[in-house]
């Protein structure tokens, strides 16, 4: 009666565990990866073996949830195999659509499954709807998740422009430069997101108590200190504290994360179709209580009601949350 | 950027009893409990990989013992007086409450790690592996003690029934799982 | 997996100036090197704000027309990431003004490509494997600049596979390495601006501004959007394996130091006229007390620099 949409709630899946969470929750799709470095969340621990992926889709079709399988890093030359293996693997296990990043592997597919949705992963920094075009012209992907660099703005001229669906984050950890063009962690440490599925890996993370501060590095670098009464900072390459000529500060970006759960109306109205939390290495109560929230102001929205949003800065890096690139004046 | 205190730490007098139980009846009953949680979650030992052999200690900042894991032991827990001086690879310290509500999936790690109620050392790698593994595998305290007492789960199953709200309600502290707190 | 040595003589490439230079200074720049014997192709254009372009619009045909005259080849390169409608209208006309190749990086520039029409793949494109070289180059890709992230192992199967393929092989070679870029303007962040608002406070670094950790650790170095290695990436140890991976091209990046002196230091070692260690040493006298890295190349955290041989 009012034509509002229903938006698509696309929802991070660590671990099987965390699948069957985001489901009870209220997701319309989860997203999960392989345990390997064929995705962009390759840490210790996580992500699907074959048998649980298998049994994971099964479990989430039954329940009428979408599965998107995310292979979203770039092969090596000569070694593309395991990324050719998780597409051909996440197909023959009933994946509803491929998220993919390399120009190599959304070739394999689309040659091999043509029929099967393939999404374009934030990885592959589609930012206006020429390269939005030259991907959908060359491999039919029928949806691109945006990169967190846009404003609102951009985002509903991209859609007027564009022929395929598009995913906005709405809630999560913030990249501050364009997704999968970011060699900053292999600068600091050898591990990169393209190649090995991991940004300011855990193996060089290091944290000292220095007298009356803690102090958390990355490799050779302090990334920051803080007293002890100020939250603590995972040391991410680029959410640090340096100076730069006179300036001493975040250079880069503060330790907040993105919620943009009150600018969801925004969203919908620029014409996305789908709402994407980032968190596969968060834990099932994090996928509980952001999903329940998210799912609550999705279906208010729909129904025509007000929305209810903030309220879960406590599940947010630095305590604290902004609206990301959104508005103008991140820039 | 002051924190909040969410999960209140044990009431002092809990040392007195604590201190006063022996070190080797500790083990036994601890170790019995993470030995049966590896056998009904096999997956938690293969999810930790290389890790599984790492040495966690876990120190609760609001009772007078710290426990030493090496997950693929047979045995593979090691109860000592704070005072002592272990070796280990990553350590994780916080109110009791709060590392029983982080294995049991009703509280975020990263969430108390952000607030520092939670606070680590050594081997982020190993933390995280072990965080992961738990999570994945999806325990729940009371339920694994409860496991232990065989034939007699029945009855430990209504005792946890009448003593859990009890304990929650005296010491702050949660074996079972409730509705995840939203914020 | 390496390829025989290719009998060709590895040509020496200068990448487009990525700062923001006074237009004197940046018209001076490309007068000289239009004579500068040991360089072989030039790329110029503005690969990081587009608010810069309009003050270079101008003193570009100049450019590009004493290059050529010198003898040089010239290649035009886009934006490395385009977001504005702006952009979008400045690259197709960079595109259709004709004359010179292209080099593209940002794929939004493919978007209405003819394909087999020829054109360069700058070091923003994700190029890591074989499959995507093969798909570039059926567009119609005749060279390709290999991210600067990866390792000998990458770039010697690449090499061979562009060498399989026909098209030409550059590794970045001299310079601060681009490692990021972004919609967020770090000049204006720090002077507390926005990127809409600023007042190019970019062209007061030459060679990027430095970041150093509260230790007083040199870091990375930021220009605008852009953000740069702190250290100097300088492959000159290691050319000689380059060579044999059968790489086409060394590009050397742009600074404040006299370029055309690092350039035929590449070209000397090239030659084989000096070894590495007196190139090495000729090029940290030209630069100053500047640290140098090449740890990519090893797989090792990029800030790393080997100079022991292979």
């Amino acid at each position: 009666m009012n034509g509002r949409s229903r938006l698509e709630l696309v929802c991070p899946a660590g671990t099987p565990a965390a699948l069957r969470t985001a489901i009870t929750a209220g997701a319309d799709t989860v997203y999960c990866g392989y345990r390997d470095e064929t995705n962009a969340r390759n840490f210790p621990g996580l992500n699907f073996s074959r048998v649980e992926m298998e049994a994971s889709i099964a479990h989430a079709h039954d329940r009428e949830t979408k599965v998107f399988v995310a292979i979203n890093t770039f092969p090596r030359p000569g070694d593309a195999k395991p990324w050719h293996d998780a597409i051909d693997d996440s197909v023959k296990f009933g994946a509803d659509a491929l998220i993919l990043a390399d120009l190599g592997l959304l070739a394999y597919a689309t040659d091999r499954y043509p029929h099967v949705r393939r999404h374009l992963s934030v990885q592959a920094a589609a930012a206006n709807p020429d390269s939005i075009a030259f991907y959908v012209r060359h491999f039919g992907v029928r949806r691109i998740v945006l990169p967190r660099v846009l404003t609102i703005q951009e985002i509903a001229s991209i859609n007027k422009e564009i022929e395929c669906e598009t995913e906005a984050f709405v809630f999560g950890s913030l990249c501050v430069m364009a997704e999968g063009r970011c060699s900053l962690s292999s600068y600091v440490t050898g591990k990169s997101p393209n190649l090995n599925g991991v940004c300011s890996p855990a193996s060089h993370a290091i944290y000292r108590q220095e007298g009356s501060e803690m102090a958390s590095a990355l490799g050779p670098f302090t990334i920051q200190r803080v007293g002890l009464d100020v939250s603590a900072p995972y040391p991410t390459v680029c959410k640090g504290y340096f100076t730069a000529a006179t300036y001493e500060g975040h250079v880069f970006e503060d330790p907040a994360s993105l919620d943009a759960s009150a600018l969801i109306p925004q969203l919908a109205t620029a014409g996305v179709t789908g709402l994407k939390i980032e968190g596969r290495q968060r834990s099932r109560a994090y996928v509980d209580a952001v999903v329940h929230k998210l799912r609550r102001i999705v279906d208010d929205y729909a129904a025509g009601l007000e929305i209810q949003a903030g309220c879960l800065s406590q599940l947010s890096e630095g305590q604290n949350t902004t609206h990301g690139a959104y508005r103008k004046t991140w820039r | 950027m002051k924190i909040d205190a969410r999960v209140a730490a044990l009431p002092t007098w809990i040392g007195f009893p604590v201190r006063a139980l022996p070190l080797p009846i500790i083990n036994l009953a601890f170790g019995r409990l993470v030995a049966s949680i590896k056998c009904r979650h096999p997956e938690l030992l293969e999810r930790l990989g290389t890790h599984a052999s790492a040495r966690f200690l876990i120190d609760p900042t609001d009772l007078p013992l710290q426990f030493l894991i090496q997950p693929d032991r047979d045995n593979p827990v090691q109860a000592y007086h704070p005072s002592f001086r272990c070796d280990w690879d990553a350590r994780v310290s916080g109110p009791l409450g709060a590392l029983i509500a982080m294995v049991n999936g009703e509280l975020d790690g990263d969430a108390l790690f952000f607030s520092r109620e939670v606070t680590i050392e050594g081997s982020t790698e190993a933390i995280l592996a072990l965080r992961n593994a738990i999570d994945a595998a999806e325990v729940e305290l009371a339920s694994e003690a409860i496991a232990l007492c065989g034939p007699l789960k029945p009855l430990a199953e209504e005792t946890a029934h009448f003593l859990l709200p009890i304990l929650r309600r005296w010491s702050g502290v949660d074996l079972a799982r409730q509705r995840v707190q939203t914020a | 997996m390496m390829t025989p040595s290719i009998n060709q003589r590895v040509a020496l490439t200068m990448g487009p100036v990525l700062f923001n230079w006074p237009v004197e200074n940046w018209s001076d720049f490309y007068a000289q090197l239009a004579d500068e014997a040991a360089i072989d192709l030039v790329y110029l254009g503005e690969v990081v704000c587009s608010k810069r372009t309009p003050f270079y619009l101008r003193a570009m045909a100049d450019a590009v027309g004493r290059l050529q005259r010198g003898g040089k080849t010239v290649a035009l390169s886009t934006l490395a990431l385009i977001t504005l409608m702006r952009e979008r209208k400045e690259c197709a006309e960079l595109i259709s003004s004709g004359g010179c190749e292209i080099e593209v990086n940002d794929l939004t520039a493919l978007a209405n490509w003819d394909k087999g029409e020829p054109f360069h793949i700058g070091p923003y494109v994700n190029v890591y494997n074989e499959g995507t070289l093969a798909f570039l180059a059926g567009l119609g890709a005749s060279s390709v600049c290999l991210p600067p992230e990866l390792p000998f192992q990458a770039v010697e199967s690449l090499a061979a596979k562009s060498h399989a393929l026909g098209i030409g092989c550059e590794v970045w070679s001299f310079g601060r390495t681009p490692l990021a870029i972004s919609g967020r303007c770090y000049h204006a962040r720090i002077d507390g601006l926005t990127k809409d608002a600023c007042q190019f406070g970019c062209a007061r670094d030459s060679d990027g501004l430095e970041v150093s950790t509260l230790n007083g650790k040199g870091f990375l170095a930021i220009n605008g959007v852009q953000t740069l290695s702190y250290t100097y990436s300088n492959v000159i140890t290691h050319v000689d394996r380059l060579e044999a991976a059968g790489v086409t091209a060394l590009r050397l990046s742009p600074h404040s130091f006299n370029m055309r002196d690092v350039s035929r230091a590449f070209r000397d070692r090239l030659d084989k006229r000096i070894d590495s260690e007196e190139a090495l040493s000729r090029i940290q006298t030209i630069c100053g007390p500047v640290s140098f890295s090449n740890g990519f190349l090893f797989g090792e955290a990029g800030l790393e620099m080997v100079t022991s041989p292979d």
